[in-house]
C-alpha cells in the first residue's frame, strides 16, 4: 500500500507541521514572564470563533478522524452511533456546564467544586480523578499515534513505533511546558482548521465520484460490504447476545455524559473573558464538530462503496487505514501523482491531529497537578517552587509517564481506552460537577464521595472485566479473573457516582454552608466576581 | 511591565471587573473572590432578590426539561439500536432506512436545540443577568472597603 513516494512526501508534511507548531511555540512564549493566567488560561483574551475551533480541535482526535470511519466501513450502520454520541454529548456541554464552570473557576473542575467546599480534601479527591482520566485518555492517544504512524509510513515493526511515540511525548511536553495555553490553543486551532479543510476535501470528491446521489452511494455501500442491506440497519458489530447489547448502551452513556467531565474540555472555557464568550465558543464547536462527523458518515460508506469492506479489513483489521485508502484511491490510484498527494495530506493531517489532542491534554493535567494537587499538598511546608514551575515539570514528568505506559500499552485497542477514559470522567467528574453546580444542600463528605464513589468502581470493573482477564482478546489471556461481563463500565459506574454524592450529603454530620452556596449559585448564572 | 499590560487589557475588556485585588496582594491566587467582612450577606441578600430568582427560574426553566428531552431521545434511539433492529432497518425511501433517519435526525436535533437555547439565553437571560453582575460587584466592593 506505501510506496516510497508517499513516505517522502507524508515525511516532508509531517516536518512542515512541526516546524510551524514549534514556530508557534517561540512567537508566543517570547518576552511572556509566566503568570498562571497567561500558563493555564492564556490570558483569557481568546474570541468565541478562535476558541470554538481550538475546542474542536481538543475534542476531534485521530480516532474519530480514521476510527470511526472504518468502523463504518465495516460495520455499517453500527459505527454511526459513535458519531451521534460524540455529538450529542455537547449538548450536556452546552446547556449544564459552560457558563457556569466559566463564571465559578478560575484554571480546573476542581476550582469550581472547591468553591463552596472545605478546599484541601475536595481539591485532591477532583484533582486526583482529572489526572486519572487525563492520563488514560493520553495513553489511548499515544498508543494510536504509535500504530498510526508505524502503518501509515509503512514502518510496521517495533522500532518505528516505539520512536513515534517517544517523538510525540517530546514534542507534547515541548509545546505545553514551553508555550503553555496560548501555543497549544494556536496548535489546535491550525489543525482543526487542516482537519476540516482535508475531511471537506475527501467528501467533496466522494460525493462527486456519485454524482451527488447519496442513495447510489449508500446501495453501493452495501452492496460491496458483501451483508447487503443488514449493512445500512443496526446489529453487525453490537447486534450479538445480550452481553454486546448492554456493553452498547454501556460505551454510549459513557459517550453522552463524558465529555461534560474531560478536564481538557473545561479548562478551555477558561481562555475566553466571559461566560456569555464561553457559550459561543460551544456554538462555533457543535458546528464544526456537528459537521464533522457528518463527512466522516460520508467517508465511511464511501470507503465501503469504493473500496470495499474486505479490502479494507485486509489492510487493517480494526479499519484504521480506510481513510487513507480512500484517499488514495480518490486520488487516482496507487502511483498517481494524485493519490500519492491525497495520502500524504491525509497521513500528515492525522498526525497534526494527534499532536493538538495530546498537547491540550498534557497541559490540563499538568494544571491539576500544579494548581490541584501540588497547591492543597504542600501548604504545610510552604510553597517553594512558583506553581507555573510546578506544572511546567508536571507537563515534563505525565508526558514521560505517557510514553512508558505507551510503550507498554502498545497492543491495547484505541477505541477501547478512549471509551474508558469517558467512561471514568462520566463516572468521577460529571456528578461532582453537577452537583456543585445546582444541588443546595450539597456538602463536603458528598463531594469527595461522590468522586472517589465514580473513580474506584469504574476502574475496578474494568480489572475484573473481560478486558483483563478471562477471554482470548484480553490483556492476560491465561488468566481468569471476570466478574463483571461488560468492556465499558458506565452502565453501572455512572450512577455509582451519583448514587455515592448523595449518600455521602444526606449522612453527613456538617450542614451545608447556605452562604457559600449562595455565592456559588449568584456567581454561576451572572459572572459577579468571575476572573 | 508585561504583566501590568496584560492586566491592564483583561481589566479593559472585562470593564473592570477585578475589583478588590490590589488591597489583598498576598490573598491566595486559587480563592475565588474576596472574602471580605459582609460579602457572605451580600450575596445571600443577591440570591434572595427577585431579580436573581428570575434569572434561575429562566435558565431552569429552560436548561431542566430541554436536557431531560435530549437524553431520552437519545437513549431511546441507543436503546432501539440494540433491542429492536428489525424496526430501525425498515425502509423509507429507496436505500434510506428509519436507522439512517433516526441517526441524521439526532444531528438535526443537536443543532435546533443548541440554536433555541443561544437565542433564549440572548434574547431572556443575558441582560438581566449582566445587570445583576454589575450591582453585586458594587456592593461587594463597598463592603471590602469597610
Amino acid at each position: 500500500m506505501v510506496t516510497g513516494d508517499h513516505q517522502t512526501l507524508a515525511l516532508l508534511l509531517f516536518s512542515a507541521f512541526v516546524a510551524v507548531t514549534l514556530g508557534i511555540t517561540t512567537w508566543v512564549s517570547r518576552d511572556r514572564h509566566g503568570s498562571t493566567e497567561e500558563f493555564y488560561a492564556g490570558g483569557r483574551l481568546f474570541s468565541p470563533m478562535e476558541n470554538g475551533f481550538a475546542i474542536a480541535g481538543d475534542y476531534m482526535s485521530a480516532a474519530s478522524f480514521l476510527g470511526i470511519s472504518g468502523l463504518i466501513a465495516l460495520y455499517g450502520y453500527d459505527g454511526m452511533l459513535y458519531s451521534v454520541g460524540f455529538l450529542v454529548a455537547w449538548l450536556v456541554v452546552l446547556l449544564l456546564v459552560a457558563e457556569l464552570v466559566r463564571n465559578c473557576g478560575r484554571f480546573t473542575l476542581a476550582d469550581v467544586v472547591a468553591a463552596r467546599m472545605s478546599e484541601r480534601p475536595v481539591r485532591i479527591a477532583a484533582g486526583t480523578s482529572s489526572v486519572a482520566v487525563s492520563v488514560l485518555y493520553l495513553v489511548a492517544q499515544m498508543v494510536g499515534a504509535g500504530s498510526l504512524v508505524a502503518l501509515l509510513l509503512g514502518g510496521t515493526g517495533a522500532a518505528a513505533r516505539t520512536w513515534t511515540v517517544i517523538g510525540v511525548g517530546a514534542l507534547m511536553v515541548i509545546y505545553v511546558s514551553l508555550g503553555g495555553m496560548r501555543a497549544t490553543t494556536w496548535i489546535q486551532i491550525v489543525k482543526a482548521v487542516l482537519l476540516m479543510a482535508g475531511t471537506v476535501a475527501l467528501t467533496v470528491l466522494v460525493l462527486i465520484r456519485f454524482h451527488g446521489d447519496v442513495n447510489s452511494l449508500l446501495s453501493t455501500a452495501a452492496e460491496r460490504s458483501g451483508h447487503g442491506d443488514a449493512f445500512l440497519g443496526p446489529g453487525l458489530k453490537y447486534g450479538g447476545d445480550w452481553t454486546a447489547r448492554l456493553d452498547f448502551i454501556s460505551l454510549g452513556l459513557a459517550l453522552v455524559l463524558g465529555t461534560a467531565g474531560l478536564p481538557h474540555i473545561l479548562s478551555r472555557f477558561y481562555t475566553v473573558p466571559t461566560a456569555r464568550a464561553a457559550r459561543r465558543s460551544v456554538i462555533w464547536s457543535i458546528g464544526l464538530i456537528g459537521g464533522f462527523y457528518l463527512m466522516t458518515i460520508v467517508l465511511g460508506f464511501g470507503a465501503a462503496a469504493l473500496i470495499g469492506s474486505d479490502e479494507v479489513r485486509a489492510s487493517n483489521a480494526s479499519g484504521n487505514t480506510a481513510v487513507p485508502l480512500l484517499a488514495l484511491d480518490l486520488g487516482g490510484g496507487a502511483g498517481s501523482t494524485g493519490g500519492t498527494v491525497l495520502f500524504a495530506v491525509v497521513a500528515a493531517v492525522a498526525f497534526a491531529t494527534i499532536l493538538a489532542v495530546v498537547a491540550g491534554i498534557t497541559l490540563a493535567s499538568s494544571a491539576s497537578v500544579a494548581h490541584d494537587l501540588y497547591a492543597s499538598l504542600s501548604r504545610s511546608g510552604g510553597k517553594r517552587y512558583s506553581e507555573v514551575a510546578v506544572a511546567r515539570t508536571a507537563a515534563a514528568v505525565i508526558g514521560a509517564v505517557a510514553i512508558g505506559l505507551g510503550l507498554l500499552a502498545a497492543d491495547l485497542n484505541v477505541a477501547f481506552l478512549v471509551g474508558l477514559a469517558f467512561a471514568v470522567a462520566a463516572s468521577a467528574n460529571l456528578p461532582v460537577l453537577l452537583f456543585s453546580l445546582f444541588w443546595r444542600r450539597f456538602t463536603t463528605r458528598g463531594a469527595v464521595w461522590a468522586v472517589y464513589g465514580g473513580l474506584v468502581p469504574a476502574v475496578l470493573l474494568v480489572l475484573v472485566s473481560p478486558v483483563v482477564s478471562g477471554s482470548p482478546e484480553s490483556l492476560f489471556p491465561g488468566v481468569d479473573l471476570q466478574l463483571f461481563p461488560l468492556q465499558n463500565p458506565g452502565l453501572v459506574s455512572v450512577p455509582l457516582g451519583f448514587l455515592a454524592g448523595w449518600l455521602g450529603t444526606v449522612t453527613s454530620h456538617e450542614p451545608p454552608d447556605e452562604a457559600r452556596h449562595a455565592e456559588t449559585e449568584v456567581r454561576a448564572l451572572t459572572g459577579a466576581g468571575a476572573v | 511591565m508585561e504583566q501590568l499590560d496584560e492586566q491592564e487589557r483583561a481589566g479593559a475588556r472585562d470593564d473592570g471587573t477585578d475589583g478588590g485585588a490590589a488591597e489583598f496582594p498576598r490573598q491566595r491566587a486559587d480563592a475565588p473572590a474576596p472574602r471580605v467582612p459582609g460579602a457572605a450577606e451580600i450575596y445571600l441578600e443577591v440570591q434572595r432578590s427577585p431579580a436573581f430568582q428570575e434569572v434561575r427560574r429562566r435558565y431552569r426553566r429552560f436548561a431542566f426539561p430541554a436536557t431531560l428531552a435530549f437524553l431520552l431521545w437519545y437513549l431511546a434511539y441507543v436503546v432501539a439500536a440494540t433491542a429492536a433492529p428489525g424496526l430501525m432497518a425498515r425502509p423509507v425511501a429507496g436505500a434510506v432506512n428509519v436507522a439512517m433517519v433516526a441517526g441524521l435526525g439526532q444531528f438535526l436535533t443537536t443543532f435546533l436545540l443548541t440554536w433555541a437555547y443561544a437565542r433564549h439565553a440572548r434574547l431572556r437571560r443575558d441582560r438581566v443577568a449582566l445587570q445583576l453582575r454589575w450591582d453585586t460587584q458594587e456592593m461587594t466592593r463597598g463592603a471590602g472597603q469597610w
